[in-house]
């Protein structure tokens, strides 16, 4: 399979029924996939993996996904991975918060999975990109 | 021979009416004036006037003592000219002296070149003069005694020749007695001390005959009464009408009595101003001059003027005084007619003058009780009291007191309490004249002072309640604004709560629409038809569930202010084909046509592109919605004069009827509200387009009936202002 192939996604929420819809429906898609259940999990992970992407539900128990975005962002070795930002929170200021934290994209719940791979792929290509930009320059 | 002629004139005396009669006459007051050489002389000359016609003559003799010819008599000239003539006999060239010598009369003309001499100025004036010399019977060779001098002008010689030698004789006869000359001295002594006092009399004085002619007169009156023919056509003119005017006043005096003083008003010859003088006149008779009229002028024009003057004053002084009393009236009238009692007292107390008010309380009406008399008694003693005591006072001149009395009423005994103020009046000499007193009844200002009172307690209570309802109003107020505050924070509350269920919805919500979408993409594998279409179901009613879900958080972030406006670039036009595509499944089960109606004019607009999307989103639902057949066109307008942009979404539905049009902008409402209503919704889309259009700075209109289709109208401004 392809699996091993894949880009890996670390997918970050505290709600069960979420974190492993999604992270099944990567799979189903071709991409890797790690699970964090709170914050302190995703920088622990982050650190160890060095996923290509981070999905990050923003309310999380404990350290949560504003303050652990704020983390990656602020380390040399995890500056360079995107950070999409996903949130239940509609109101308005809360995709401010998001960017003010350092996340690259928001994605507002609900969220079809097939929707979340279309943003996924469009931020992994564009890192790529960036990437292969810097590396030809 | 002198003696034979007085005979002869005595003789015919009785006869009277022949020349020879006449000169009997003369030759007659020759004897009764005997030895009296000027009046003989006056008398000469007078009876040469009457019958030889000679006007104006002069007598004049030699003194030889004093070497001059001096004047005697004198006839229709100047009497004190006469008396002051004096020339001197040294010089027997000069004409007067050669004339003196001559045997007969001698012609003195005026002065020609060739004769020797000056010619004498007499009296008789500068012209041409006839000199007789008059002799005795012995001396025809020696000189003259003296010369007649007369203006020329008789048809008479004879008489006047026979004049000549009897007043010469006469002459003579005076003068062997040996003391002419001595008589002379002594009568011009005598009369020269006369004139000088008449002279000296600043008062005119003349002396007139009774027909009126003039016989003595003193400078002052020579000065109104004569003037030469030298002088000036004006002063002789003058001269003329106060001799007319004074000849009147003498007649009158005549024929009305010569005791009481007249006024007559002369000219004065030298200056042409009117003098004014009083007359005295007064007959004289004299033994020998028989009678005459002595008039004392007496210049009043200054005294006039006085008279006038005081009269004047006099006349000002009745007016002043006639003023004054108007004014002193007047005074009185307002002193009556002043409601307070004014009292005048003098210096001692004592009162001078009171007004009506004043008598009311100080003076005892005749049918008066014996109380009224008391309280009378009792009000005198104490205004007396107060008086004394500002007339004992040190103070000075304008100096007031004033002071509380209690009077009382003479009739009815009732108190009244009043405020007395009193003055000094103080005359320029800083003596006391008076003191005026004016009370003033205090009952009036103690009933203000209670019912001020009165009112300012009034006042002070409905203070005291306005500030308690202030204060009320206060207390309520701070209450308002606490319950604003509550209600701001439960609206606060309300909204958290909402975006909170919100969250809470979405989460089982997005495993919900997640796992069905999975299922339907495949990801457990192919499933059986009917499992597809309940997963679809549960597709489409969780989809309408996060709807509803969104409109519900659309509100609250509406109502809470929250909703976030990004504007961006975007053509008005691309919004139609993308809503259009995002509810193509319910067009294509509606099997309704809808029609775009593009503007491709439209400028690009600078507005909240998912916000306009939204709202016409909701539109062409609604429209679809609503309508069961026919079609839908969606029409975009540009209006550049607004400058704005409109979509009308217009359906063949079942339309509005007028008095739903604003309730279905209302929140949570459909035209029908109950329970077993036909169409689904929250009833929250227009309501939230409503308020969505607002934001953007447009709004929607509607035009509908029932049964005839809608036509809902966005209309949005090109720029967001």
């Amino acid at each position: 399979m392809s699996t091993e192939q894949g880009p890996l996604i670390l997918v970050v929420d505290d709600y069960e029924d979420a974190r492993e819809m999604y992270a099944e429906y990567l799979r189903f898609c071709g991409f890797r996939v790690a699970e964090a259940r709170n914050g302190n999990e995703a920088l622990e992970q982050a650190f160890a993996l060095k996923p290509d992407l981070i999905l990050m539900d923003l309310s999380l128990p404990g350290l949560d996904g504003w303050e652990a975005t704020r983390m990656l962002k602020a380390d040399e070795r995890t500056r360079g991975i995107p950070v999409v930002a996903l949130t239940g929170h509609a109101l308005a200021g809360a995709s401010e918060g998001a960017r003010k934290a350092g996340c690259d994209a928001f994605v507002t719940k609900p969220c079809l999975p097939d929707d979340l791979v279309v943003e996924v792929r469009r931020m992994l290509e564009q890192t790529h990109d960036g990437k292969l930009k810097s590396q030809s320059l | 021979m002198a003696t034979m002629q007085q005979a002869r004139s005595l003789s015919r005396a009785k006869a009277g009416t022949s020349p020879e009669a006449a000169r009997l006459e003369l030759l007659e007051s020759y004897l009764v004036h005997g030895d009296d050489i000027a009046r003989c002389a006056q008398l000469s000359l007078e009876w040469l006037a009457r019958h030889t016609g000679v006007r104006r003559s002069m007598c004049v003799v030699a003194d030889r003592d004093e070497g001059q010819l001096v004047g005697i008599a004198g006839h229709g000239v100047p009497t004190d000219e006469v008396a002051f003539f004096a020339w001197p006999i040294s010089d027997t060239r000069d004409p007067l002296v050669a004339a003196m010598s001559a045997s007969g009369p001698t012609m003195l003309r005026s002065l020609r070149s060739g004769q020797d001499g000056p010619l004498p100025v007499t009296p008789l004036g500068a012209g041409p003069v006839t000199a007789i010399p008059l002799r005795g019977a012995r001396g025809a060779e020696h000189d003259a005694i003296g010369l007649l001098l007369l203006r020329p002008g008789t048809n008479s010689f004879d008489g006047v020749s026979w004049l000549a030698t009897v007043f010469g004789q006469k002459l003579e006869q005076l003068r062997g007695r040996g003391s002419l000359a001595e008589e002379v001295r002594k009568l011009l002594r005598e009369r020269s001390l006369l004139f000088t006092i008449i002279n000296a009399v600043t008062d005119p004085i003349l002396l007139t005959d009774t027909e009126g002619r003039l016989i003595v007169a003193n400078a002052r009156a020579e000065k109104l009464f004569a003037a030469s023919e030298e002088e000036s056509e004006g002063r002789r003119r003058a001269v003329e009408l106060n001799n007319m005017l004074f000849s009147a006043a003498l007649s009158r005096s005549a024929v009305e009595g010569p005791s009481e003083a007249r006024e007559l008003l002369l000219v004065d010859p030298s200056e042409g101003s009117d003098l004014l003088f009083e007359v005295l006149s007064s007959t004289v008779e004299d033994p020998r001059e028989g009678t005459g009229i002595v008039s004392v002028l007496r210049n009043i024009t200054d005294l006039r003027r006085a008279t006038e003057q005081i009269e004047e004053n006099y006349q000002r002084l009745r007016v002043l005084e006639a003023a004054a009393r108007a004014e002193r009236d007047r005074l009185n009238l307002i002193i009556d007619s002043v409601a307070d009692p004014i009292i005048v007292t003098d210096p001692v107390g004592e009162t001078v003058l009171m007004n009506n008010p004043a008598e009311e309380l100080f003076t005892v009406p005749s049918e008066a009780d014996e109380s009224a008399e008391r309280n009378v008694q009792a009000n005198d003693a104490h205004f007396s009291s107060f008086i004394s005591g500002l007339l004992v006072g040190e103070e000075g001149a304008g100096a007031t007191r004033r002071g509380d009395i209690g009077l009382i009423n003479p009739q009815t005994g009732e108190p009244i309490p009043v405020e007395a103020i009193a003055g000094k009046i103080v005359s320029d000499t800083g003596e006391l004249t008076a003191v005026v007193t004016i009370l003033h009844d205090r009952r009036e200002a103690l009933e203000r002072a209670r019912l001020y009172e009165q009112l300012k307690l009034a006042s002070d209570e409905l203070q005291a309640r306005v500030q308690a309802a202030t204060a009320e109003l206060a207390t309520q107020n701070e209450l308002l604004r606490r319950q604003a505050i509550e209600l701001e924070q439960a609206s606060r509350l309300k909204s958290q709560f909402l975006a909170n269920m919100s969250h809470e919805f979405r989460t089982p919500l997005n495993a919900i629409l997640g796992y069905t979408h999975m299922l339907l993409q495949g990801v457990a594998g192919e499933l059986p038809p009917p499992v597809r279409r309940q997963l679809q179901r549960i597709d489409s009613n969780g989809r309408h569930l996060l709807t509803i879900i969104n409109e519900i958080l659309d509100i609250t972030r509406i109502e809470a202010g929250k909703m976030p406006i990004q504007v961006s670039e975007f053509n008005i036009n691309e919004i139609v084909p993308e809503v259009m595509a995002e509810l193509e499944p319910v067009i294509a089960r509606s099997k309704l046509t809808v029609t775009p109606k593009l503007a491709p004019e439209a400028p690009a607009l600078r507005n909240d592109r998912q916000k306009v999307k939204q709202i016409v989103l909701n539109l062409l639902s609604n429209a679809l919605k609503f309508t069961h057949q026919g079609g839908i066109e969606i029409a975009v307008q540009y209006d550049p004069l607004a400058p704005a942009v409109s979509i009308a979404v217009t359906d063949t539905g079942i339309g509005i009827a007028p008095e739903h049009h604003e309730r279905i902008f209302e929140d949570f409402r459909q035209v029908d509200d109950s329970p077993s209503r036909q169409y689904g919704g929250t009833g929250l889309g227009l309501a939230i387009s409503r308020r969505l259009a607002s934001a953007l700075g447009g709004r929607i209109m509607l035009r509908s009936s029932l049964g005839q289709g809608s036509t809902f109208t966005l209309t949005i401004p090109v720029e967001l202002p």
